[in-house]
C-alpha cells in the first residue's frame, strides 16, 4: 500500500500559506483559459444557432461566405420551383433571397462608430426562421424604408430604439420592431426589405447574395443538393444552414482559441515554476520525514507518487478554484467582430461541462509538471543524514 | 555475552566491513575492518566520542547505506550485496529504527504513525488496526491513540516511535540516541521500555548513545574510536 494521502491532504492544511501561491497561480491560469475557450465556445454556439437543420442556405458556385456571393432573380425562382422546397398555405414558396450590407453607426457605449450588418430579407424570413420572434411593434412594410432590429443590436448602436430613424446607405430608416432571434447572431443584425436596401446602395435590382429555403424536411436536403448541382441553369453551393454558420465560425473560434492556449500556456509555466516553488520547498522542509518514510520501508516510487499526488491535489484545488471564480461570466455577453462579415456580433460566453473539463485537466497537467521534479528529488533524499535531520 | 556464543544463535554478523567517505580528493575512513558478531536477543550498546563512526555503523546495520567493503549477515543473508531496492523492502521487514528526534510524522495521530510500517504489509485494515492497539499497550500509549505529536511530551513521543518500530515484529531494534533528547526522568523509562522489549518480548536490540547510564542496561557494549571497533564490556577484543 501506498504512503496514505491523508499524509499529504494535512501536509497541505499545515502550510497553506505557501500552498496558496500555486493554488492560486494555477486557478488564475485556469480561470483565463476556460474565460477564452468559453468565449470561442460562445461564439461558435451563437452563429450555429443561427442555422435550422431544416433550413438550406444558397450561395453563388465557389462563394464561402454571403459577402463575396451573388444570385440573380432568375436562379433564385428555379430553385424556389423545387419540390422540395416548403410552402406557404398560398402555395407560395417559403424562401428569402437576401442582401447584405455593412453600415458604420454609432456605438450606445463609446459613441465611436462600428460595423452592423444590415441583411435585406423577403417577406418569408420571419416564417422561414421560426426562432426568430418580434419583441416589440411589428414587421417592416415591404417597399418601404422601414427596419426591425435585433435585441442586441438594440443594446449595442445608438439610437436603436422603437420609432426612432436612424441613417445609412442615404437614406432614413423608421425602426418598426425589435426581434429576439435566441441569442444567435441575427440578434446583432437588423433586418429590412432587401428590395428597399438594394436601391439605398444603388444595387442592381433582382441581384441577391443568398437565398435561403425553407425545406420540407431536413433529409430532403441532400437530393436538393443533388439535383441542384446537376442543373445546368445553376452555378451554385447549398449547405445545410447549420453548416455554413458552423463553418462561419471556425476562424473566429480557432482564433480566440489559439489566442487562449497561448496567453494561457505562457501564465501555466509561470504557474508551473509557482508549484515547483511550492513543492521544492514542501520537499526541503520535510526531508526527515521523508527519510523515515524511506527508512520504515516505503519505495521510492511510494514517495515519487506521494509528492506527486500532493501537488495534483494543489492543482486540482486550483482548478476548482479558478473555474468557480470564472463561472459567473456563463451567459455574459460580448461582441467581437465576425471575421467572415466584417460586423460586430454579439455573443454569450458558454462554460460548458467540457470546458470546466479541460480546464481542470490543464490544472493537472501543471500541477504534474510542477511536482514531478520535486517529487523525484524527495526520492532520492540521501536517508542517513536526513534522518538526523542534517 | 555476544562474542562467546560466535557459532550459536547468530543473527547479525559484520565481516571486514570498512566505510570510506569521499569528500573532494580527500578519502576520509569512517570504519575500519570492524567485525562483530551478535545474538538473537542481545542488547548491545555502541559507545564512543562523535565522529567515531556509531551511527555509520548503525546505518549499514540497518540497510540505510552501503560499506566499502565487506559483508553483514543478517539471519545468513548478506545485505550488503543487495540492491537498494531489495534493501527498502528488506528494512520493511526485519528492522524497527527508534530515532534520536523521535522521527515522528506531525500530522498524523499516534495510531497513524504506528499503522505506517504495517501499510507495507498485506495486513487487512482489522488486523493492522488490531496491531497498532497492541503495539500503543505495550508502551503504555492506549489512552493517546488520536492524538498528534505536538500534543505529546518528549518521552510519550519516543513510545510513539518504539511502538512504530515493534508494529512489525521486527528481528531487531536499532536505536540512534533514543534518550538523546529526553530528561533523566523520561530517558530511564525509555530505557526500562527498550529493556523490557529485550526481556519480555525477545527483542534483539543495537543500541548507539552518548549517555553511560543509558549503556548500562545494555548486556553488551562496544566502543568504537575513530572508526575501530576496539573492545566490548568485557573488554576482549571484538
Amino acid at each position: 500500500m501506498a504512503i496514505p494521502m491523508i499524509y499529504n491532504v494535512r501536509s497541505i492544511q499545515g502550510r497553506f500559506s505557501s500552498t496558496l501561491v500555486a493554488l492560486l497561480s494555477i486557478a488564475g491560469v485556469v480561470a483565463v483559459l476556460v474565460a477564452t475557450m468559453a468565449m470561442a465556445k460562445g461564439f461558435k454556439k451563437t452563429l450555429v444557432a443561427s442555422g435550422s437543420s431544416q433550413n438550406a442556405i444558397i450561395l453563388r458556385g465557389g462563394a464561402t461566405s454571403e459577402m463575396e456571393s451573388s444570385l440573380e432573380l432568375e436562379q433564385i425562382k428555379i430553385i424556389g420551383d423545387d419540390p422540395r422546397v416548403a410552402r406557404d398555405a398560398s402555395g407560395r414558396p417559403l424562401i428569402s433571397a437576401e442582401v447584405v450590407v455593412i453600415a458604420s453607426l454609432p456605438l450606445s457605449t463609446t459613441g465611436t462608430d462600428a460595423n452592423v450588418q444590415i441583411r435585406g430579407v423577403s417577406q418569408n424570413a420571419f416564417v422561414i426562421r421560426d426562432t426568430v420572434k418580434l419583441l416589440k411593434g411589428r414587421f417592416f412594410t415591404p417597399g418601404l424604408a422601414e427596419i426591425v432590429v435585433g435585441k442586441y443590436a438594440h443594446e449595442t448602436y445608438r439610437g436603436f430604439d422603437l420609432n426612432k430613424t436612424i441613417h445609412f446607405g442615404g437614406i432614413d430608416w423608421t425602426i418598426v420592431g425589435i426581434f429576439d432571434a435566441g441569442g444567435s447572431a441575427f440578434d446583432s443584425e437588423s433586418w429590412c426589405d432587401a428590395n428597399v436596401l438594394n436601391q439605398a446602395y444603388k444595387r442592381p435590382e433582382n441581384l441577391f447574395q443568398s437565398m435561403t429555403a425553407r425545406l420540407i424536411s431536413p433529409e430532403s436536403l441532400k437530393s436538393l443538393k443533388d439535383a441542384l448541382n446537376t442543373d445546368p441553369r445553376l452555378t451554385i453551393s447549398l449547405k445545410s444552414e447549420i453548416d455554413y454558420y458552423a463553418d462561419q465560425s471556425v476562424m473566429v473560434s480557432t482564433l480566440i482559441n489559439v489566442l487562449g492556449f497561448l496567453v494561457a500556456g505562457a501564465m501555466g509555466i509561470g504557474a508551473i515554476f509557482g508549484a515547483l516553488n511550492t513543492m521544492y520547498s514542501a520537499v526541503s522542509t520535510r526531508n526527515r520525514e521523508i527519510a523515515t518514510l524511506r527508512a520504515i520501508g516505503f519505495h521510492e516510487r511510494d514517495v515519487v507518487i506521494s509528492f506527486l499526488l500532493e501537488s495534483l491535489l494543489i492543482a486540482f484545488l486550483g482548478g476548482l478554484l479558478g473555474s468557480l471564480i470564472i463561472l459567473p461570466i456563463n451567459g455574459y455577453t460580448a461582441s467581437t467582430i465576425n471575421w467572415q462579415t466584417f460586423s460586430h456580433m454579439s455573443f454569450a460566453f458558454a462554460i460548458t461541462p467540457d470546458i470546466l473539463i479541460q480546464g481542470i485537466l490543464f490544472s493537472l497537467l501543471l500541477g504534474f509538471f510542477g511536482g514531478l521534479f520535486p517529487a523525484i528529488r524527495a526520492a532520492h533524499t540521501p536517508i542517513a543524514p536526513a534522518l538526523r535531520g542534517l | 555475552m555476544a562474542n562467546n556464543r560466535q557459532t550459536q544463535d547468530s543473527l547479525i554478523t559484520v565481516k571486514n566491513i570498512h566505510k570510506n567517505y569521499t569528500r573532494g580528493s580527500e578519502t576520509i575512513e569512517v570504519l575500519k575492518d570492524v567485525n562483530l558478531n551478535i545474538h538473537k536477543g542481545d542488547f548491545v550498546a555502541f559507545m564512543g566520542p562523535s565522529g567515531s563512526g556509531k551511527t555509520t555503523l548503525l546505518n549499514l546495520l540497518g540497510g540505510l547505506d552501503f560499506p566499502t567493503s565487506g559483508h553483514i549477515l543478517i539471519d545468513g543473508r548478506d545485505i550488503a550485496g543487495m540492491s537498494s531496492k531489495k534493501l527498502t523492502a528488506w528494512r520493511a521487514q526485519h528492522v524497527g529504527f527508534i530515532f534520536q528526534l523521535y522521527n515522528l510524522i506531525p500530522v498524523m495521530t499516534a495510531f497513524q504513525n504506528v499503522e505506517l510500517p504495517l501499510l507495507l504489509t498485506r495486513l487487512s485494515k482489522k488486523e493492522r488496526r488490531r496491531h497498532v492497539e497492541t503495539a500503543l499497550a505495550i508502551v503504555g500509549l492506549s489512552d493517546r491513540m488520536s492524538h498528534y505529536p505536538r500534543q505529546l511530551s518528549g518521552g510519550q513521543e519516543q513510545r510513539v516511535a518504539i511502538a512504530r518500530a515493534i508494529v512489525t515484529d521486527p528481528a531487531f531494534l536499532l536505536c540512534d540516541e533514543p534518550t538523546g533528547d529526553l530528561d533523566r526522568k523520561s530517558a530511564n523509562e525509555i530505557l526500562d521500555l527498550l529493556t523490557r522489549l529485550v526481556n519480555e518480548h525477545e527483542k534483539t536490540l543495537l543500541m548507539v548513545t552518548h549517555d553511560p547510564l543509558a549503556a548500562k542496561n545494555a548486556g553488551t557494549r562496544f566502543h568504537l574510536e575513530k572508526g575501530v571497533l576496539t573492545a566490548n564490556s568485557q573488554g576482549e577484543t571484538a
